[in-house]
């Protein structure tokens, strides 16, 4: 007889204590006295917050389709039935009803022509940037005003919501993109007087706030420009806000070519290039591929910067936002604030989503060590 | 360079246009003419504009009365004062609101930013979503929100919420207790003051016993001590004396007391929310920043965690956080001015808006508001440059 075991034992769970969801809840939630503290006033804080937020947003809400009397009811949620019936006051402004198609179309070969330009792998960048930058405007401009190509005409003064705060920050980013490469290489460049030009314009328009340059657009542009040019509203905050957002484009795209070792100058200067040459097909290049993500987050600052535009009378997505609130046919205890939320979880959302995009990106180039 | 061509030397290519330094001087001399023909078209444009709608220009207006009336005021004003009283009391305004914002914000900030580090994990996610909430919705839309569905939301004065120490908040605003020091309260200033000095002393002495010695003080200690002791001693020896008028519900309105109107409370609100969860991840992006091999280096020393945390981690993580941290000020007091789409009297609304609106003067008005805002930047820039200076890694 042997009492010898041939072979081993199987090896044990761990203890219950130092694994799976035990151990996940004592490292997390119970590590010390002061974190168990902690543990227990968030825990009151959410059972003091979570259950009426619930209330106002879904619970006791009115969805949409619902009827202005329930929202009145005492302890109503929010009025989503306004909302809906407001949806496209919020989205076109006061665009007209029959034209909306033309706005829908601007939306879809918008997000058409977009989608494929933040993937960095999908074909044909440059053709789509092309489309995109430069025939995408255009396009939208004739047909949103249409006169020019026979349609019925709708000037700017009809075009608001949500198109028109689309508008302000794609044409502002777009067009301070260009204008911010070019201080940014201004304020590299050795030639005395450039750089103290370009300095000096992106210190002063980073020094000032939004609203002063959009007051200064609106009411001083008109002064600067010779007798009897009349300049369009919406026109005159486009280049309020492209000016304003270029002087922070040029800082990004600074950070960007500082970067940038002299030995690729150098590189491109030995084999013959000139400077535009260089810039162009050696240094911007790999600069602006390393500050996309500051670039996007510019973008975001722009995109909620936009809601600006507002004190100045245009009716971006606040502005339709704030005047509905005015709508006496809606009237209810929660009609603002249904509003206010609405327009924060566009604004959320769009903000939110390029904001993931920035770190995804940010992620893709960080070619650093981290731990 | 010259090259060889068939055998015969050609003239070097470089012709005088091709001088690097002549062209550069060309440049120069064509953007600087485009500039000035830029101006001078802007300008005479103006002044044909300015003739067309009968308008003079100048900063005469300054010294002719406002007539308006401004609803919240730190310096004396009424009706009769004159345009620069005006100017001076938007000036104040913003910056109260300013340092107001600011104070708030940092603790605010430094509290999430810490918190969104936390190994506790419920701590961390609240306040994660605190910050992504706060930061991507529009600071307009959130002052919008807490003006207008907030506090106009809030009870008319009859039925005031009442708050511990004598504080109400209802429609008409913020009501708290105004402290009526007595005159021997100014020597408890004094003290305060003097203790200040003290701390300052204290640390140049422990800095230099530290370097010769390698003795320790507690600085921040001693200095807390100080700053507490000697007033508190001052004032029961003075018997200085603070009372406190409270404000008490009249028949139509509070009196006595101090009253925050809803436009002030709105926007400090406001940009104490909005500025706090962007200092928060300045906060964090600082303290990450320190490398991990600093806290391992600091524990194979032997420090304990409280000695990590002040002298290797917080040491490296302010160099990484005061410069954001200090343009975040900055966005705050330029932020401020969306305080005039709500009403609050600052800068924007009382000059840029009304005496602009009354007197016409764009241009003037324009300029010298940009100009603050100028200067705000540029004074910012100047003390950061110094500071950077001071703390910048000496490197080999």
């Amino acid at each position: 007889m042997s009492f010898v075991r041939t072979e081993m034992v199987e090896p044990g769970p761990a203890p219950q204590r130092a694994s799976g969801i035990v151990l996940w809840v004592r490292k997390n939630l119970f590590a010390n006295v002061t974190d168990t503290l902690l543990t227990v006033l968030g825990v009151l804080f959410l059972l003091w917050a979570v259950p009426p937020l619930y209330g106002f947003l879904i619970g006791n809400a009115v969805p949409p389709g619902g009827t202005v009397e329930q929202c009145r009811v005492e302890n109503a949620g929010a009025c989503w039935a306004y909302i809906a019936a407001k949806m496209d006051f919020f989205i076109y402004g006061f665009f007209p009803v029959e034209e909306y198609w033309r706005p829908n179309i601007v939306f879809a070969i918008g997000t058409v022509l977009l989608i494929p330009l933040f993937i960095p792998k999908a074909p044909f960048k440059r053709t789509n940037a092309v489309l995109f930058f430069l025939v995408f405007p255009v396009f939208t401009y004739f047909l949103l005003s249409g006169d020019a190509i026979g349609l019925r005409p709708v000037p700017t003064e009809q075009w608001g919501g949500l198109l028109v705060t689309l508008i302000i920050s794609l044409v502002g980013i777009f067009g301070s993109i260009p204008l911010g490469i070019l201080l940014a290489l201004g304020r590299q460049s050795k030639l005395p007087v450039i750089k103290t030009l370009c300095i000096a314009f992106i210190e002063l328009w980073r020094a000032v706030p939004l609203i002063t340059v959009l007051f200064m657009a609106s009411i001083m542009l008109p002064l600067f420009l010779p007798q009897g040019t009349s300049v369009d509203k919406l026109l005159r905050a486009l280049v309020g806000v492209t000016l304003f957002s270029s002087a922070y484009m040029a800082e990004v795209i600074r950070g960007g070519l500082q970067a940038i070792p002299r030995g690729q100058h150098e590189a491109g200067a030995s084999l013959g290039l000139g400077y535009w040459q260089r810039m162009y097909f050696i240094v911007l290049p790999q600069a602006i591929k390393h500050v996309i993500p500051g670039i996007v987050n510019n973008f975001i600052a722009l995109f909620k910067d936009t809601s600006l535009v507002s004190i100045v009378g245009i009716f971006d997505l606040l502005n339709t936002v704030q005047a509905a609130t005015s709508d006496a046919l809606w009237f209810s205890p929660t009609q603002a604030i249904t509003g206010y939320v609405f327009a924060a979880t566009v604004y959320w959302v769009f903000c939110f989503s390029m904001s993931r995009y920035s770190v995804y990106m940010e992620r893709r180039l960080d070619t650093g060590h981290k731990r | 360079m010259a090259a060889i061509d068939g055998g015969r030397q050609t003239p070097p290519r470089s012709t005088f246009f091709n001088d690097p330094v002549i062209r550069g001087i060309f440049y120069q001399i064509v953007v600087a003419i485009l500039v000035v023909a830029f101006f001078l078209w802007i300008i005479t444009n103006t002044a044909q504009n300015l003739i067309a709608q009968n308008k003079t220009t100048g900063f005469d207006f300054f010294w002719r009365t406002a007539g308006f009336d401004i609803s919240f005021t730190l310096l004396p004003w009424d009706r009769t004062s004159f345009y620069w009283e005006a100017f001076l009391v938007g000036l104040t305004n913003t910056l109260l609101v300013a340092v107001i914002g600011i104070v708030l914000a940092t603790l605010l900030g430094f509290t999430l930013g810490i918190a969104r580090l936390s190994s506790n994990w419920i701590i961390s996610r609240l306040a994660t979503v605190y910050i992504e909430t706060i930061r991507n919705i529009p600071l307009l839309l959130q002052l919008f929100f807490w003006y207008f569905a907030v506090l106009k939301a809030m009870p008319a004065v009859r039925d005031s919420f009442a708050l511990p120490y004598d504080i109400f908040i209802n429609q008409r605003g913020l009501f708290v207790p105004r402290p009526l020091p007595d005159d021997q309260f100014i020597w408890v200033i004094v003290a305060f003051g003097v203790a200040i000095v003290m701390a300052l002393v204290l640390r140049i002495w422990a800095k230099r016993r530290l370097e010769a010695t390698g003795k320790r003080f507690p600085v921040l200690l001693t200095a807390i001590a100080l700053m507490i002791v000697l007033p508190a001693i001052t004032w029961v020896l003075f018997g200085a004396e603070v009372a406190f008028d409270p404000p008490v519900l009249g028949r139509f309105n509070f009196s006595g007391g101090v009253e925050l109107p809803p436009e002030f409370v709105a926007l400090a609100f406001g940009l104490v929310i909005y500025t706090a969860a962007f200092i928060a991840e300045v906060v964090r992006a600082g303290i990450m920043a320190v490398s991990s091999g600093q806290t391992e280096a600091a524990q194979s020393l032997g420090l304990k965690e409280s000695d990590r945390l002040r002298l290797v981690i917080v040491p490296q993580a302010m160099r990484v956080i005061i410069p954001p941290l200090t343009s975040q000020y900055l966005n705050l007091t330029k932020n401020s001015s969306l305080g005039a789409a709500i009403g609050y009297p600052e800068l924007v609304n009382v000059f840029a808006g009304t005496s602009l609106n009354q007197t016409g003067r764009a241009i003037e008005i324009i300029a010298l508001t940009m100009a603050v805002y100028l200067t705000f930047s540029l004074l910012t820039s100047l003390v950061m440059n110094w500071y950077n200076a001071r703390v910048a890694l000496v490197e080999r």
